[in-house]
């Protein structure tokens, strides 16, 4: 389970100042639901999944991740967490078995533990035919399933992933889709952050659309629909955002 | 602090590391064939060029010394000199290396030395060009035994013995113990080459392991693992110290051979007067060095790496880590030369202070409270420098600068 509670998140830049990136955002997600965080770019959806994965700490507020705070535990959050992203890239000269691996060591796992755990990923994910290659050596499809692999290896009850299908052929992302509707079934807690409409209306049991770092609109798919009398997702999020970005531009 | 974890970090780094063509190439090829190279070709180039010299026998043009026939006749009889008819243009000759030297015996020059009237021969010889300076040494040569000749010649006519001229001999000694005389010649330069080549090499792997992995992408897939920050540096922090390490062992393990193997083949050619070189280093002074060296390098690679962490770029961060070359050299080059010595302050500079004692360490000179302060402040340094760099991988601002 993830409960974000008032998530904060300021940066400072030379040039603009102080930067609101997260604004007091507060959402829970559920095990067993995929729970999709929308937004343009820059609207502060991988800030917020940063500071869930405790790769950024928050500057107020906290998240309570699989039992443990952000703030307080972040090594044991991260040990709860798998976490996917395009800019999660591979070791290029670790072979496809070695990067699972050297996760599954540094989440603690015994040798015999890791080499079960390895063989049964690398057959589910039907990896075996390039377990021994190095990762700069693997195309896109198989980079994308090591890359899972990585995220698996230690078992976590919470998946957290940022636009996972950005820039990837049709066929990667459908295995990223794919994979990713699987953890519902494992039972897993799952927040996706991403911006293609088809994707949440495929995946999501509910739906936060967050812009300039804060959270304006949370629901079931349906409830929004109903809320806004819309049934295109990205009409719904035009109302949503539509009066903030007049104001800006005004 | 996880061991475990810091352990499972430096193990894979080692792996990739290992597994880089470039590392291997900088760390590993280049500390072991430089030397070897750089040294087996001077060696080569010097003995074809001084075995060719001497070789020959040189063309000499002798100017006058008509009326000198004694002179001329000493000159001529000498087999390693062959004597050719005057032309005008003898300056040319030599400049164009067709003739190696001239020897310009003043007019009445046999005259005078009859009347015991002091007299000048000059020798005409191209400078810096090896084949003609050998050829006016075979002139003076000659001259020289001529003159001695000459001088007995006339001690016998007088009934004198030859001890009137040279009355005491006169001989230089060594008294210097073997290793003294080793670390005086070479020892300076030893413990300049292992701070130097313990920076250098870490920098590759200080960039790669830093800025590099931001480049990659690779730096937010290793944040997202439970390894805590401290962990994860330390464990890039070892990787580097042992590449620094390495260098800087294969480099003068590379270097000591590569004199040994010079001072050996100087040693057995004729002449050795030219050698200056000598490699009586003892094995216990250059492992002395070496850990001396050992809290420069942690020092070396915190600071490497702490500074490439702040770019983005591969090439960023080279830009930032040359000027840094800069600022290692300047101590360790004004440690080599001569005059400067170990003192209480130096003591506390760092870099300058390893580089001085290690040149006193070579010459087998051991004062147990320099190297004491020395040892402790660089490790009080190196201490600082690994705080900063844990600190700054702590940094949200550096590690996701954009």
């Amino acid at each position: 389970m993830i409960e974000a509670r008032g998530l904060s998140k300021r940066f400072q830049d030379k040039k603009r100042g102080e930067i609101h990136a997260v604004e007091n955002v507060s959402f829970t997600c559920q095990p067993g639901k995929i729970y999709g965080l929308l937004g343009a770019n820059g609207a502060g959806k991988t800030t917020t999944l940063r500071m869930l994965a405790t790769i950024l700490e928050p500057t107020d507020g906290t998240a309570i991740v699989s039992g443990y705070d952000v703030v307080e535990q972040p090594e044991k959050v991260r040990a709860n967490v798998g976490f996917l992203s395009t800019a999660t890239a591979l070791y290029p000269r670790l072979t496809a078995q070695e990067m699972v691996e050297y996760f599954g060591r540094l989440n603690g796992l015994d040798e015999a533990t890791l080499k079960k755990r390895v063989d049964d990923i690398f057959a589910r994910l039907d990896m075996n035919s390039f377990r021994e290659r190095r990762c700069d050596k693997l195309s896109t499809g198989m980079k994308q399933k090591t890359s899972i692999a990585r995220t698996l290896v230690h078992d976590p009850p919470v998946m957290i992933f940022d636009e996972p299908t950005t820039g990837l052929d049709v066929m990667t992302a459908r295995t990223i889709i794919g994979f990713i509707a699987d953890c519902r079934g494992l039972g897993k807690t799952v927040i996706f952050s991403t911006h293609i409409m088809s994707e949440v209306e495929r995946l999501c049991d509910h739906i936060g659309i967050i812009h300039g770092g804060k959270l304006l609109e949370e629901g079931t798919l349906s409830e929004l629909r109903a809320k806004h009398n819309e049934h295109n997702l990205e009409e719904i999020i035009v109302k949503v955002v539509g009066p903030l970005l007049a104001n800006a531009e005004a | 602090m996880n061991l475990h974890a810091i352990g499972v970090v430096y193990r894979k780094e080692l792996t990739e590391w290992l597994r880089d063509r470039r590392t291997l190439i900088s760390t590993v090829l280049v500390p072991l064939l430089a030397f070897p190279i750089l040294i087996s070709g001077m060696i080569s180039l010097s003995t074809v060029l001084i075995g060719s010299a001497k070789k020959e026998v040189p063309k000499i043009m002798i100017l006058h010394g008509e009326d000198s026939p004694a002179v001329v006749a000493a000159l001529s009889a000498n087999k390693d000199l062959q004597v050719v008819p005057y032309a005008g243009n003898w300056k040319d000759q030599i400049s164009d290396k067709q003739i190696r030297a001239a020897v310009d015996i003043p007019d009445g020059f046999q005259a005078s030395l009859d009347k015991g009237a002091p007299e000048t021969i000059q020798i005409d010889y191209y400078e810096g060009e090896i084949k003609s300076e050998f050829g006016a040494e075979h002139v003076e040569k000659s001259l020289k035994a001529y003159r001695d000749d000459l001088v007995k010649k006339r001690l016998e006519a007088k009934n004198l013995p030859d001890s009137l001229i040279a009355p005491f001999d006169i001989k230089q000694q060594n008294v210097a113990p073997p290793e003294k005389v080793g670390g005086a010649s070479i020892g300076s330069m030893i413990g300049y080459m292992v701070i130097i080549l313990s920076m250098t090499g870490a920098i590759y792997p200080a960039i790669d392991l830093t800025a590099g992995e931001k480049e990659r992408g690779t730096m937010e897939t290793i944040l997202s693992s439970p390894v805590s920050r401290l962990d994860l540096v330390l464990g890039k922090f070892l990787l580097v110290f042992s590449a620094s390490l390495t260098t800087a062992i294969l480099s003068v393990t590379s270097m000591g051979l590569s004199f040994a193997y010079m001072g050996h083949a100087l040693s057995s050619s004729a002449d050795t007067s030219g050698a200056g070189i000598h490699m009586n280093l003892g094995l216990t002074s250059v492992v002395a060095v070496f850990l001396m060296a050992l809290p420069l390098s942690v020092l070396f690679s915190a600071v490497l790496m702490t500074v490439a962490l702040f770019a983005k770029t591969y090439k960023e961060a080279q830009s930032y880590l040359t000027p840094m070359t800069f600022i290692v050299v300047i101590p360790a080059v004004a440690s080599i030369l001569p005059g400067v010595e170990l003192t209480p302050k130096l003591a506390l500079i760092p870099i300058l202070n390893t580089s001085l004692v290690c040149k006193e360490i070579i010459t087998g000179t051991y004062h147990w409270n320099s190297i004491a302060v020395i040892f402790a402040s660089t490790c009080v340094y190196a201490a600082a420098a690994i705080f900063i760099a844990v600190k700054t991988f702590q940094r949200e601002s550096v590690l996701f600068r954009s």
